[in-house]
């Protein structure tokens, strides 16, 4: 059996290393998570409204982060503002700033969906109950968008966990780039490290995200006839 | 006694292109303790007739009285007061799906801040009126179409209605159901004295139940009269073609038997 590299994790203290690492990655993406849900949702509330004004700006502001590459944004807030504005953004801001910027208009999108998928039914018969439009909101359509939402951003959450990895392209030592620091250094002792190595950062991602994927699936599924 | 008064109602959506006349001068009055039909093709504005007697939607212009009071000059709060005596339900019935049977009759109950206990009680008289007692633990997707209908006349009646608005409320259902549902609605009208007015596009619901009927064409009031009077002597082009279509329909239905 070929020498896959696995024995340098247990060199040192390698795997506490790649840990830290990780720890990076999802301090990351949980802050950039955490800001996105607060700003997301009223945001998404705001989109489900019928200015032209409000709907042009929201609309330009998610085609800009659809279409703009995650790297591109990076490198954009971390190196482009040192010139500009000669700010001297560290890298982990920097990451937090764009994973925000693009879970915000993600969020507010699902959020805007949940929204206006409710039919409209649904406000007639409340009201036809002599509900007042903040029952309305708390007791009907509230529950029914965060169903149909939960699921979804669950999804987000875990699309952010992995995009973290793009953050060691502007220095942010996090379990990828740890993961290469070990590798480079123990080039000629162990050759084969690439494979341990890397294959233990997959494991540790999928570790990380299995389990949210399958929660955001079960509850797809648990609330799909409703 | 007019329960309801509908005087001069026009209403108008504005669209982009063009503004949509889906009512235009309305005025018709429905008795209390009658069992009055809105018929009419899809596009003649029953529903928006309908969504005018509880305000659900606003008329441009016009007047809506309802137990005497014009529901446009009311207040918020005593038009939110006000829908409590009209209840309405709906072709899709509208049932919270996260909650069972029993906390959906509740449910008016708790808004309106009557004790958990009490509403408990009555919402298993509701449901014994519906026949649906022994579902009361159930869920929504349990049950067909039907009984859907049957628990959201239930949380109708929670709030202690005079009037039930029937938006197309059979119109989802198969014909044997439809049968159950408009007898059920027959029967809390004799019981209970409930005034109803039901909207439909099917004139065998207006048969088979209605006591008066009002025929829409093109949102103004073609006809309106005893359902006997207007259906065995129709004077409006819009009451004759769903004269023909019935026929056509009744047609079919015996075809079928015969085979």
């Amino acid at each position: 059996m070929p020498n896959l590299g696995i024995e340098v994790l247990f060199k040192g203290t390698n795997m506490a290393r790649l840990l830290g690492g990780l720890w990076v990655s999802l301090r990351i993406s949980l802050i950039a998570v955490g800001f996105s849900v607060l700003l997301g949702i009223p945001l998404g509330i705001i989109m489900t409204a019928k200015s032209k004004v409000i709907k042009a700006f929201t609309r330009l502001y998610l085609e800009v982060v659809r279409v703009m590459p995650q790297m591109v944004l990076l490198f954009i807030v971390f190196f482009g503002t040192t010139r500009i504005f000669g700010w001297n953004l560290n890298a982990e801001l920097a990451s937090v700033i764009v994973f925000t910027f693009w879970g915000t208009a993600e969020m507010a999108d699902l959020v805007r969906g949940a929204f206006i998928s409710i039919p409209k039914h649904q406000y007639e018969s409340a009201k036809a109950l002599g509900m007042n439009s903040l029952h309305v909101f708390l007791f009907v359509i509230l529950p029914q968008t965060i169903r149909r939402l939960l699921p979804l951003s669950i999804n987000l959450v875990t699309r952010m966990i992995k995009t973290t990895s793009l953050v060691m392209m502007i220095g942010v030592v996090e379990v990828l780039k740890v993961g290469q620091q070990i590798i480079e250094a123990n080039r000629t002792s162990s050759p084969n490290a690439a494979f341990g190595v890397y294959g233990t950062v997959f494991l540790l991602y999928f570790i990380g995200c299995w389990p949210i994927s399958m929660l955001s699936k079960y509850l797809e599924k648990k609330w799909s006839n409703t | 006694m007019s329960i309801i008064e509908i005087k001069n109602v026009t209403k108008t959506f504005d669209e982009k292109k063009s503004n949509i006349h889906a009512l235009s001068d309305i005025s018709l009055s429905v008795e209390e303790g009658e069992i009055f039909g809105v018929i009419g093709l899809s596009g003649a504005g029953k529903s928006t007739l309908v969504r005018c007697m509880n305000l659900l939607e606003k008329p441009t212009a016009g007047e809506v009285w309802v137990d005497g009071k014009n529901l446009i000059t009311l207040s918020s709060k005593d038009l939110r007061l006000m829908r409590r005596e009209i209840g309405m339900i709906f072709q899709h019935f509208n049932l919270l799906m996260q909650r069972n049977v029993l906390d959906n009759v509740c449910f008016p109950m708790e808004i309106a801040g009557v004790k958990k206990r009490e509403a408990r009680e009555r919402a298993m008289n509701y449901l014994r009126i519906v026949g649906l007692e022994e579902k009361a633990k159930a869920y929504p997707v349990q049950l067909s179409g039907g009984q859907k209908q049957r628990v959201a006349i239930a949380r109708t009646l929670a709030s202690n209605p005079r009037i039930i608005l029937c938006d197309e409320a059979t119109s989802a259902l198969d014909p044997q159901t439809t049968g159950t549902i408009l007898s059920l609605l027959k029967k809390i009208n004799q019981e209970y004295g409930i005034t109803i007015v039901v909207i439909t596009h099917e004139m065998r619901v207006v048969e088979e139940i209605c006591d008066r009927v009002a025929v829409l064409d093109k949102g103004t009031l073609a006809e309106i009269g005893k359902v006997r009077e207007v259906f065995d002597h129709p004077k409006s082009n819009a009451a004759k073609s769903l004269l023909l279509e019935r026929k056509i329909e009744q047609l079919g239905v015996n075809t079928a038997d015969g085979i």
